[in-house]
């Protein structure tokens, strides 16, 4: 069975190495700080107690006020899982986030993908392109305050994609 | 005395018979030889995941049909696991073990496709897809009498699926069982020892465990390089942990091994809903409306489930406000990231491989572009 | 002229028919014909064209038979029923197909070189054509029976090459271009193994006319020179880039190769080149190994040469059916390292046997058909070992080391979060 890292005994093992980096924790979740992140996933991947080889996922969450990215990792030596949350974008402006690519080439895609639909930068990232939208696609779909052509006449907003395709 | 040639791009795909669907892909080629590769995602980008915040937790099951539409069933799976941690509900007996067989049958259907059209791009012209896809309508049929649908199952619903059985449905997958494990083995004396096939697919886009791991990559490719990571065993799921299986690895990580444990897998899943069926007991297959609601507002908070899939680790983030659709819906799209590592398996390779080599990824364009 | 044309039973009974006067016919028990004396040359030319539409028609029409065949086929092959609809089991779909075919829209790449591409699709199937000329079809029915038929066949076959390279590069398709680069390194090097299979055939028959061949097969050569029909078969297969070596088109790879851009007749004539081919070759196979028409009185000749064809047909189908496509190395390989040592083990045993017995008699060539055999076999073998693949050694990870560890240790217990709280908290109450 796949144990999960408790919040609170993640959070006070990454103070351990990489101090200031933990903004809080929760239950099974800690926030990072941002800028602290590539130091903080290094640590993760190669630390004897932790040793997380597989990112299982990158997300992002719109939470109006901010953005959350969301990482799922997996540790296949200990079977063991985590999620690491980061806080950016507070204000809806300028959501950027160091990539992981360097560590896990695993978050190539679902970066992209993120900042795709999303709208958040990944510094660093070698191939930082849209994924599944086109280039020049006005806006990022997965955003709350998107607006789509259907939506702008019903409720009177500017579509956001403004072609209306 | 080498000749001096000069690199050519061919634009493969969209339209292109092996692209398994709408992929795309640049290919630079000297002579026969891949140089680079860029693939180009997102012609059958359909915004699921933004459609899903506009429903409900049930309706969004008919959303995840049609990411991997050769593996409905496992995408209902993992939503709904991911919709009972999130809102707290306890799955009926009769119901899991329904879906488990389901489940199963789904991978057996979907590993049919996957080594059908391996053996199509290896260019059998269509006989061992037609007996694989004859196998598949077995398959089809049996879902037919579940759920009423072939390909859009929407069977499962929050603790359980929405219908039982018939009763015709047992004797008929009784016989099914026993035709797929012959057809499973016309398939191995036809093809696994087949010198084309063998000579094709040995040696050819092999990849070292550790870098498969770092590209997140999962599933069969996984174990087909001697990882033994199977979420059904190692975080075992629903009843998972009441059956026994082995786990199929293979040490050779080349498109052969990769084939040879998808249909070493289909045994495997056979013996599991043998087991499903002997252990499954009467009752309900899903909590009545008193216990859970129609609409269900699972509390705020997020949940992140994954299963094994047919491709990989399939996994659902679900982030509810409280309301009645999920605030946020993430899917992890195993065929999307197992093609982390396309240009390492293709440059250096012969064009004669480059969908060989595509087809033994297994991937599904509903699920990458989603 | 000699007359020796009347030699031929179509020609003869053409000729003779018209221009009855001939003291040739007389002799041949023809009466008067229809032409007044002094018009042979007239009754010459009429039988000309009289013959060749014969053939060429009989040819499209077996074509035609042939596709549906094939089509039912691939029907049984796969377990479904094959094309049913039109007409009696489905005999006419070939002929709607033709229809469809011909009044398509005939499209023109904007960038094809115009002259080449249209010429192409005629560069393919007149070659294709011209291979019947020399085609005995049973006694005394043929075009020509040229002394030198099996250069003539090698000759005209090879044509191919030049009108799939004309093809590709006229249509100006860079998928149609690494089509005919593979269909010429494909071609190029199986010419050589398909020519020097048939030395040892040319040996022991002493001839190079088809006709002579088919005299000289008192036992068919299938049975005394068994290495060369296994080099030829495969060596023509590869020729019609059939299965296992259609790596010109590769339906898989390069969608349609070569014909990528070409529709309507145009593709059509591609595609009758391709089902003439697939019929020259079995016609060439039953000439040369099977004994052609040769079959038990009284049963005709012609009989004898169709069904020897239809058999030798439904093994290349079968071929088709059943295997997957090698790869362009691969092939390559299997023809200068496989085939082409094969034939040189079979001319040097066959000619050390004729040097022995200089005019084979029938029961010499059934012992000479008894040494062949064993070192076919041998040799087959042997270079199946030396070209194979071998399998696996060790395909199974020992669960003792595993390749990559997985769950050999675990988290401290008081680090694991133990679920009684499946809910976690998100941003939207964890923000401040």
């Amino acid at each position: 069975m796949t144990t999960a890292w408790s919040g609170a005994a993640l959070a006070e093992a990454i103070e351990a190495f990489a101090p200031g980096s933990v903004e809080k924790s929760a239950t099974r979740d800690v926030w990072l700080n941002p800028n602290s992140i590539l130091v903080v996933c290094e640590g993760l991947k190669t630390r004897s107690e932790f040793r997380f080889d597989l990112l299982s996922s990158v997300t992002a969450v719109d939470y109006i006020d901010h953005f959350e990215v969301v990482y799922h990792l997996t540790s296949l030596p200990m079977n063991a899982s985590a999620v690491i949350k980061t806080r950016v974008g507070l204000g809806r402006t300028d959501a950027s986030v160091p990539s992981v690519v360097s560590i896990w080439r695993g978050a190539d895609y679902q970066e992209r993908e993120v900042w795709d639909l999303m709208g958040i930068r990944f510094e660093g990232h070698p191939n930082h392109k849209r994924i599944m939208l086109w280039e020049g696609f006005p806006g990022h779909p997965l955003r709350k305050d998107y607006v789509t052509y259907d939506q702008s006449i019903e409720t009177g907003i500017t579509a956001s994609n403004e072609d209306g395709v | 005395m080498a000749i001096k040639t000069q690199p050519v791009t061919v634009n493969l795909g969209p339209q292109h018979p092996s692209t398994h669907g709408v992929f795309r892909m640049r290919v630079m080629f000297d002579g026969e030889e891949i140089v680079d590769v860029e693939p180009v995602f997102g012609y059958l980008h359909r915004g699921s995941e933004k459609l899903a915040e506009e429903r409900t937790y049930t309706q969004v099951v008919t959303l995840t049909d049609r990411m991997d539409y050769v593996s409905s069933m496992l995408n209902n799976h993992a939503y709904m696991l991911a919709v009972e941690k999130l809102a707290g509900i306890e799955p009926s007996p009769r119901g899991v073990w329904l879906r488990m067989i389901a489940s199963e049958l789904q991978r057996i259907a979907s590993h049919l496709v996957a080594t059908g059209f391996l053996l199509q791009d290896l260019g059998a012209l269509g006989t061992p897809l037609i007996y694989a896809m004859r196998e598949r309508e077995n398959i089809l049929d049996l879902f037919e009498m579940l759920c009423g649908a072939r390909i859009t199952n929407s069977y499962l619903r929050p603790g359980g699926v929405f219908m039982d059985a018939p009763d015709e449905f047992w004797p008929a997958l009784k016989r099914s069982l026993v035709d797929i494990l012959n057809t499973i083995d016309e398939l191995e004396t036809y093809l696994s020892g087949n010198e084309i096939v063998f000579s094709r697919t040995k040696g050819t886009a092999v990849l070292p465990p550790e870098l498969l791991i770092n590209a997140s990559i999962t599933g069969p490719m996984l174990r087909a390089s001697g990882v033994d990571w199977d979420l059904r065993h190692r975080n075992p799921y629903d009843y998972y942990d009441k059956v026994q299986f082995n786990r199929i690895l293979h040490t050779a990580s080349d498109n052969y091994a990769r084939y040879w444990v998808r249909v070493q897998e289909m045994r495997e899943s056979l013996k599991i809903i043998h087991q499903c069926v002997e252990q499954i007991e009467p009752g309900p297959v899903r909590p009545s409306f008193d216990e859970i609601p129609r609409l269900i507002r699972p509390p705020v908070g997020d949940a992140y489930v994954a299963i094994e899939g047919s491709k990989g680790e399939l996994g659902f983030y679900l982030v509810s406000d409280g309301g009645i659709s999920p605030y946020r819906m993430h899917v992890r799209a195993s065929s999307l990231i197992n093609l982390t590592l396309l240009r390492d398996m293709l440059i250096g390779g012969l064009f004669g491989d480059l969908f060989v080599t595509f087809g033994s990824v297994d991937l599904n364009m509903g699920e990458v572009d989603r | 002229m000699g007359q020796s044309f009347l030699d031929n039973s179509l020609w003869r009974n053409v000729y003779c028919f018209l221009a009855g006067d001939s003291t040739d016919c007389a002799t041949r028990n023809y009466s008067d014909g229809v032409l007044p004396a002094g018009m042979e040359w007239l009754a010459f030319l009429i039988a000309a064209v009289v013959v060749i539409a014969l053939v060429i028609n009989g040819v499209l029409g077996g074509v035609i038979v042939l596709i549906w065949g094939e089509r039912r086929l691939f029907g049984r092959f796969q377990s479904r029923t094959g094309p049913n609809r039109w007409g009696p089991w489905g005999t006419l779909t070939s002929v709607a197909d033709a229809i469809k075919t011909m009044f398509k829209e005939d499209v023109v790449p904007a960038d094809a070189d115009r002259i080449l591409f249209n010429l192409a699709p005629v560069l393919i199937a007149a070659p294709a054509l011209l291979v019947f000329a020399v085609i005995p079809f049973g006694i005394g029915t043929y075009v020509a029976d040229l002394n030198v038929g099996i250069l003539f066949v090698m000759a005209v076959t090879s044509l191919t090459t030049l009108s799939v390279l004309t093809a590709a590069w006229s249509s100006a398709n860079r998928i149609a271009i690494l089509s005919a680069l593979r269909s010429v390194a494909l071609l190029i090097s199986y010419e050589i193994p398909m020519a020097l299979a048939l030395v040892g055939v040319i040996m022991l028959a002493g001839s190079m006319s088809l006709g002579g061949i088919i005299e000289a097969q008192s036992v068919p050569f299938i049975i005394v020179q068994p290495l060369a029909i296994f080099v030829f078969f495969l060596a023509a297969m590869a020729e019609m880039a059939r299965a296992p070596f259609d790596l010109t088109e590769a339906e898989s790879e390069l969608a349609a190769g070569y014909l990528n851009d070409y529709a309507s007749m145009k593709f059509g004539l591609f595609f009758l080149a391709e089902f003439m081919a697939e019929l020259s070759t079995s016609a060439i196979v039953t000439t040369l190994f099977l004994g052609g028409w040769k079959g038990w009185e009284p049963i005709p000749s012609h009989f004898w040469f169709a069904a020897k064809l239809v058999l030798v047909l439904f093994v290349i189908i079968w071929f088709r059916m059943t295997l997957p496509r090698l790869r362009v190395d691969q092939v390559l390989k299997l023809a200068w390292k496989g085939l082409f040592e094969l034939t040189m083990i079979n001319i040097i045993v066959t000619a050390v046997l004729i040097a022995i017995w200089p005019e084979p008699t029938t029961s010499r060539l059934w012992i000479m058909a008894a040494i062949n055999w064993p070192v076919a076999i041998i040799s087959i073998w042997a270079v199946s070992k030396l070209l194979g693949t071998t399998q696996y050694e060790n395909p199974v990870p020992d669960p003792s080391s595993p390749v990559y560890p997985v769950a050999t240790s675990a988290i401290p217990a008081s680090a694991v979060f133990s679920g009684d709280v499946v809910v976690g908290p998100t941003g939207m109450d964890g923000g401040d």
